[in-house]
């Protein structure tokens, strides 16, 4: 199933990714070529196999719930593009009443 | 004495135990040979000379005081980009983690920093490992040592030329698809990715975490063994870490193969687009083994070539679509503003991700998207299923998978890049065992006829049976003699 225009920026915008029109239009050449590649195990008969998230099994790991290692605040702030206050800081999210 | 820049991890290790020559003497060997080959070869993202020299000095110290912490102590190993190091530059061959330093070391680095191993350099990746060219490197493309015009395979395709170039004498790659195999067999090394499980994650940077998994590029097949029994092994840190202590891989390496058997994959022989060069080493392979006193079969992987590449391409570019959320340019790596956060995080992953990685992030995020998922993802998991359970039949008649790694010898820089499906065949008898967690390594076969390149021999084995694995490939490599001989050398 060839996807198009309208899909290619839906799944643009819930990727978080601003393409340029240039990108949009390659994008959607290029994911419908690979998804008609992709769409030969719609062929394949699946009723009943169960699907495999994970190829070797290992449930519950558990570990004690003890206090570790772990970073300094400063540390985890070092590489932050920007920081206010001994924070993250973002662009504001809430606007003032 | 051969130079020292082509001696293994091993012979290395000798030679410092012998006293023929001193750690800083090694690191300053193998320095002055990336100051010769590297302009041309470009493996190598960030140098790390200092480092390397300050770490020699310390193996020397405690070798002078008797305290060594390995017999590997002072053999110094490089490391794909991908794994994070603490106070040095780690991209993950990405723009947007240009500049990134890392407040911690990676359980692989932390291992072989405490078994005496001194850091030689972060090499080489395709963006995120997603690539089978080492093209997709926002920062440059690293060239074939034996043949600067070709590709050295990816997406580990720094380390691998790194080994085979000797500007280290073995190297840490990971493997998602085929990222370790794939490069070893394009540059006549060895590569291995271990049992899903066996190498912790922790500090890797994630590409697809169901397949993610470490594993070494060396010059034989003695130091994969020993680089996995250094770093393997159970770690808290890594939920998946598969429980118990490093596996024993030296031991009985040197046994022989009388009466193993050997499968061979009827269908990737028959597969359209399989070089001739490459059949006709992979054959003469298998006869090698016969020879060695394997016992040679046929086993059937119908699903695993045809439909695994479509699998394998739904599964970790979904996972990647997930994986890669964190790059909000909030916590680390870049930042482009925006008049909201929307807007600063689309803004900030347009400009910081490359073509190849969008168009996974896109994939990936539209295979897992409402209407689609059940069509596209639910499906792929579904013939992941079938992939295990071939495999399984396979191995109830026999020990040891064999094929080719790669279908075609190593191509030229630019001759896949403008047709991802293209690129992504390039992965079409490599995909198969991660989607299977099995252990699988390419050893080298000699060249090809048609064109004097490196053919790699493809091994699979049961999970956990790396010993099996390693043992049929040291046999091979020693009965073949292409590794510890000039042939087996780019002529660089």
């Amino acid at each position: 199933m060839p996807i198009d225009r309208a899909a290619v920026d839906h799944v643009a915008r819930l990727a978080r990714i601003a393409l340029t029109e240039e990108e949009r239009e390659r994008m959607q050449a290029e994911l419908s070529v690979i998804l008609a590649h992709a769409e030969r195990i719609a062929a394949l008969d699946l009723d009943g196999v169960e699907p495999s998230a994970h190829a070797i099994e290992l449930t519950d790991v558990m570990r004690p719930d003890e206090v570790g290692e772990c970073l300094s605040r400063d540390e985890a702030l070092a590489n932050a593009p920007a920081v206010e206050d001994g924070r993250f800081a973002v662009p504001r999210i809430i606007e003032d009443a | 004495m051969t130079e020292l820049h082509w001696l293994g991890a091993t012979e290395l290790a000798s030679a410092l135990d012998a006293g023929e020559v001193s750690a800083q003497e090694v690191a300053g060997a193998l320095l002055q040979r990336a100051d010769e080959v590297d302009p041309s070869v470009r493996a190598v993202l960030t140098r790390t000379d200092e480092r390397l020299l300050e770490d020699a000095r310390a193996a020397d110290r405690r070798r002078a005081a008797g305290a060594l912490r390995s017999p590997y102590d002072g053999v110094p190993v490089g490391y794909k980009d991908i794994f994070v190091t603490r106070g040095t530059v780690t991209t993950a061959g990405s723009r947007i983690l240009e500049g990134y330093v890392p407040p911690y070391d990676a359980t692989v680095v932390q291992r072989c920093s405490a078994a005496g191993l001194p850091l030689a350099h972060k090499l080489n990746m395709d963006e995120f490992a997603m690539g089978s060219s080492t093209e997709n490197s926002a920062f440059m493309a690293t060239r074939n040592p034996w043949d600067l015009e070709r590709v050295p395979g990816g997406s580990s395709g720094g380390s691998a030329a790194a080994v085979a170039a000797g500007i280290v004498p073995w190297a840490w790659g990971t493997d998602t698809g085929g990222s370790i195999r794939q490069p070893a067999s394009l540059v006549g090394i060895v590569g291995v990715k271990p049992t899903y499980g066996v190498v912790s994650r922790y500090g890797m940077i994630a590409f697809a975490s169901s397949l993610d998994q470490a594993g070494p590029l060396t010059r034989n097949v003695r130091d994969a063994a020993a680089l996995l029994e250094i770093a393997g092994g159970h770690d808290p840190r890594d939920a998946t870490s598969i429980p118990g202590p490093a596996p024993r891989l030296l031991d009985g390496i040197d046994a022989g193969i009388e009466g193993l058997r050997v499968g061979i994959v009827a269908e990737f022989m028959q597969a359209e687009g399989l070089a001739h060069g490459v059949r006709a080493r992979v054959e003469d392979a298998y006869r090698r083994l016969e020879k060695l006193g394997a016992e040679l079969g046929e086993v059937h992987l119908p699903i695993s070539l045809e439909h695994g590449i479509s699998a394998y391409y739904l599964i970790a570019p979904a996972e990647a679509s997930a994986n890669l959320a964190r790059y909000d340019g909030v916590r680390y790596g870049l930042r482009v503003d925006g008049e909201d956060v929307v807007a600063m995080t689309s803004r900030t992953r347009a400009a910081g991700f490359g073509a190849e990685v969008k168009r996974r992030v896109m994939l990936g995020t539209y295979s897992l998207s409402a209407g689609y998922y059940d069509a596209y993802y639910g499906r792929a998991l579904r013939v992941r299923t079938l992939i295990k359970q071939e495999f399984a039949r396979a191995f109830e008649h026999v020990d040891v998978i064999a094929s080719p790694t790669s279908p075609t010898t190593a191509f030229r820089l630019g001759e896949r890049t403008a047709d991802p499906l293209a690129m992504y065949l390039s992965d079409l008898f490599t995909v198969a065992a991660p989607l299977a967690g099995l252990p699988a390594i390419s050893v080298p076969c000699g060249l090809s006829p048609d064109d004097s390149l490196p053919v790699g021999l493809q091994l699979i084995a049961p999970a956990l049976q790396e010993s099996t694995m390693l043992r049929t490939a040291y046999a091979f490599e020693q009965d073949l003699g292409f590794a510890a001989s000039p042939e087996g050398r780019p002529p660089l």
